[in-house]
């Protein structure tokens, strides 16, 4: 390994003494990418076992669950869940994963460790304003996850919140009175902390980079942040209002998302000429672009995973992959109207909304082909954190090829409201991303704990993960072909009745890969305390963040020097001891053809 | 806010960094994406007036002359108060401290009146029987709504404005902050100008009697 040059740093920076200021309230990016880490970690499991106790439902709805009845006495009476309970579920379920789950793991996790490394910097631009928006995201989990111990629980209107059903109150049904505004008011303040943290994000990559890191030689995860970043910047300032001028019509009186002449529970409402479809336009023009605030860190995580496994760069190298992350990124802004085909909206609408849809395939198609194409001639090595990126890739396609039928107005009419849009989502967003932030836990802990995962429980994780999760998400596309509505409690029709068997083989999946991740959570825990140590580059990686003196890296990550980067982010080449050169190795080497 | 990393950058006089895009620095652009991230919040804001008006078949004319002629002075004073931030920022980027003090403190004043102004028509309004919900016209309640909501939240930038004005002259003054500091709060103001002249003709001018 080449000893990197670097230049001394006048050193400001000083290691704070107190336990809160270490732990708590920590200004340190890496300390706070954790606390992220952490509350994603929280959220996931809590979020697997609400869809627990929903497919158990779905499977034997006269089933009673032990202890729900504790959870909530007047949505499980004896411990079988009333259809809104079971609503009430899914609500908590869905927004509990996108938001802080999907968006808080691969970016802001991932993301706050990483990125200021990646380009070479002791910090954020902003110390303060990141610790700012993690203890802001926390306040929001906590009015959320509120919303289950209050007397009406969690609000049933799903993960969308669609008026006029989460405009009009109490009178919508269980959950839709105090319920449904913790909701709002979280969904609020967590647009606050995202946009605290995308300020940062965009500031920190585009001024704190490091001597000799321009643009073009930032790893692919990095560029990935920073798109997303942008992405996270206008489209949380918009569900931010949407979410305020909800709250306004529930306790202020207002109309904006409530029609007139609205009878609920036989009473007429006295709103007047407001309109549930804006809702779905505010909703939406937030929450397309949110699916790719999930999925392009994740891209971006595992483009940059691949290259160490495949000891050779991603074909196209970083003007193709950041060139299909942009068009990704432009694209979510014109693609909102796809989930409103069944709205009302014109019809014409939809074929304006249904061509961009399409074209977004374009970069999907490109990046997976160029990861799948780099697999050819190169040394693959079938360490966990590539398992991992060839999971993403192979979920990610599954999931992209059932997109190509819900682009289409047409076809979308008849799938949109069963298991295929359920299956769909989960694969190509959900899983995709699970797999994402699997991969960067396995390929990162030796730099954020100083100490290797088991190998052995990674591998059995993985291949019974991703076995589970095709059964689990799998036959939902043929079920959703043979009409299976989603959102029900419980399949009572005559037609629906002889998929049960389905939903139970479903289930038993979901209930065996749910139990499959308590393998990854005991190697986590066990790996921080008493994995074994890590080397210092365990996997011959190129990029900054295996340049620092020490893992976990110091307070100011390259111990009071700042590093100079002399080359693109991943060469891998022949010639000394090793078949890589760092990102910090002013020496010539000969390129491997490839 | 980190000092420390603004200190990294210019003490190190460019040589351990990466040339700033565009050499804008952190604080300059933080700002500039926050106007950016405000301004499609203000979009969407505008787009709910639009979208909710454009729908209604009794959308009906809200305003009289004098709260039209109060809009106006407003204005005046708002357009005047981003003329004298534009002083005070030339004297604070030619470092004569107490000129760009004063002006904040002029800027500051101005933004404190529209803010009166703007509260007095608000008062007015509640005793002729206007409310978020409510509108004594007899035409659709959107309408006060979506003025109470979009006026409500400019002037929460403005009171937010006037703040930030107000503890960066004083900083200033004592030499805790640098002329920097007034150029990005001087952004800021600029922007809560320009919005107020996309509220103004929208909010008030589209709905004069005529």
């Amino acid at each position: 390994m080449h000893e990197a040059p670097s230049q001394p740093v006048v050193h400001h920076h000083t290691p704070p003494q107190g336990f809160l200021r270490k732990y708590v309230f920590s200004l340190d990016h890496k300390v706070i990418g954790l606390q992220y880490y952490a509350l994603a970690l929280v959220a996931v499991f809590i979020g697997m076992i609400l869809s627990w106790l929903m497919r158990l439902h779905l499977a034997w709805p006269t089933l009673p669950i032990h202890g729900l009845g504790v959870l909530s006495a007047a949505g499980a009476p004896q411990g079988v869940m009333t259809p809104e309970y079971y609503l009430s579920l899914l609500t908590m379920h869905g927004t509990i994963m996108v938001f802080f789950v999907l968006t808080n793991a691969p970016l802001a996790g991932f993301g706050n460790y990483m990125l200021p490394i990646q380009v070479g910097a002791e910090d954020m631009a902003f110390p303060r304003f990141n610790m700012m928006s993690f203890w802001v995201t926390f306040v929001s989990f906590l009015v959320l996850i509120a919303a289950f111990f209050i007397t009406d629980g969690p609000p049933i209107s799903g993960w969308t919140a669609y008026a006029p059903l989460s405009a009009v109150g109490g009178a919508a049904g269980p959950g839709q009175a105090l319920g449904q505004t913790l909701w709002a008011i979280s969904i609020a303040i967590f647009c606050v902390g995202q946009l605290l943290g995308s300020l940062n994000f965009i500031t920190t990559t585009l001024d704190l980079r490091t001597k000799g890191m321009s643009l073009s030689r930032m790893p692919y995860s990095t560029w990935a942040w920073l798109i997303t970043a942008v992405i996270a910047l206008l489209a949380f300032a918009v569900l931010l209002p949407a979410c305020v001028l909800l709250i306004l019509d529930r306790v202020a009186g207002t109309s904006f998302f409530v029609p007139a002449g609205l009878i609920v529970g036989d009473k007429l409402l006295p709103h007047s000429g407001g309109s549930p479809l804006l809702w779905q336009h505010l909703f939406w023009f937030f929450g397309h672009p949110e699916v790719y605030i999930a999925i392009l860190p994740s891209i971006g995580i595992v483009a940059h995973i691949l290259p160490s496994f495949l000891r050779k760069n991603i074909l196209g190298g970083t003007r193709t992959v950041v060139g299909t992350l942009i068009a990704f990124g432009f694209l979510s802004y014109i693609v909102w109207g796809h989930h409103m085909f069944l709205s009302g909206m014109n019809p014409y609408s939809a074929i304006i909304f249904s061509v961009p849809t399409l074209i977004i395939t374009i970069p999907a198609t490109i990046i997976t082909l160029l990861m799948l194409g780099s697999i050819y001639g190169a040394r693959l090595q079938f360490d966990s954190p590539a398992l991992f990126c060839l999971g993403f890739i192979s979920v990610f396609i599954s999931g992209g090829i059932s997109g190509f039928f819900l682009a289409q107005p047409s076809i979308d009419i008849y799938l949109h409201a069963t298991y295929f849009v359920v299956a769909h989502f989960h694969f190509v967003m959900a899983v995709a991303a699970i797999f994402a932030i699997f991969a960067g836990t396995y390929f990162w802990a030796p730099k954020m704990f100083g100490r290797m995962m088991n190998e052995t429980l990674a591998k059995w994780h993985f291949w019974l993960t991703f076995i589970g999760v095709y059964c689990i998400f799998m036959p939902m596309h043929y079920i959703g072909f043979a009409g299976n509505v989603r959102r029900y409690a419980a399949f009572t029709d005559d037609y629906m009745i002889p998929l049960i068997p389905v939903h139970k083989f479903m289930t038993i999946a979901a209930l065996l890969t749910g139990a499959v991740q308590f393998i990854f959570l005991y190697n986590l825990i066990h790996t921080r305390y008493w994995g074994k140590q890590a080397p210092e580059n365990p996997w011959g990686s190129t990029t900054l963040e295996w340049s620092t003196p020490s893992s976990p890296p110091p307070f100011d990550n390259f111990g009071g020097k700042a590093p100079i980067v002399y080359r693109e982010p991943y060469e891998f080449a022949e010639g000394g001891a090793t078949d890589y050169v760092m990102q910090t190795s002013p020496e010539q080497v000969v390129s491997r053809e490839l | 806010m980190s000092d420390s990393v603004i200190a990294l950058s210019e003490t190190s006089d460019g040589a351990i960094m990466e040339e700033p895009v565009y050499a804008v620095s952190p604080k300059k652009l933080t700002v500039w994406l926050f106007i950016i991230s405000d301004a499609v919040t203000f979009g969407a804001m505008l787009f709910v007036y639009g979208y909710l008006r454009v729908g209604s078949t009794d959308w009906g004319a809200s305003f009289n002359f004098p709260s039209i002629l109060n809009g106006l002075i407003m204005t005046f004073i708002l357009l005047t108060s981003s003329l004298t931030m534009l002083a005070s920022v030339q004297a604070a980027k030619e470092a004569r401290t107490a000129s760009s003090v004063k002006w904040m403190g002029v800027t500051a004043m101005l933004g404190f009146i529209f803010a009166v102004l703007h509260l007095r028509e608000w008062a007015h309004m509640r005793t002729e029987g206007w409310g978020i919900s409510q509108n004594p016209t007899g035409h659709s309640v959107q309408f006060s709504a979506a003025y109470f909501s979009i006026t409500g939240l400019h002037l929460l930038h403005v009171t937010c404005g006037i703040i930030a004005i107000l503890v960066v002259a004083a900083k200033f003054r004592r030499g805790h902050l640098t002329a920097e500091h007034v150029v990005t709060t001087g952004l800021y103001w600029h922007f809560v100008d320009l919005v107020w002249m996309f509220v103004f003709p929208l909010i008030y001018l589209l709905n004069a009697v005529r």
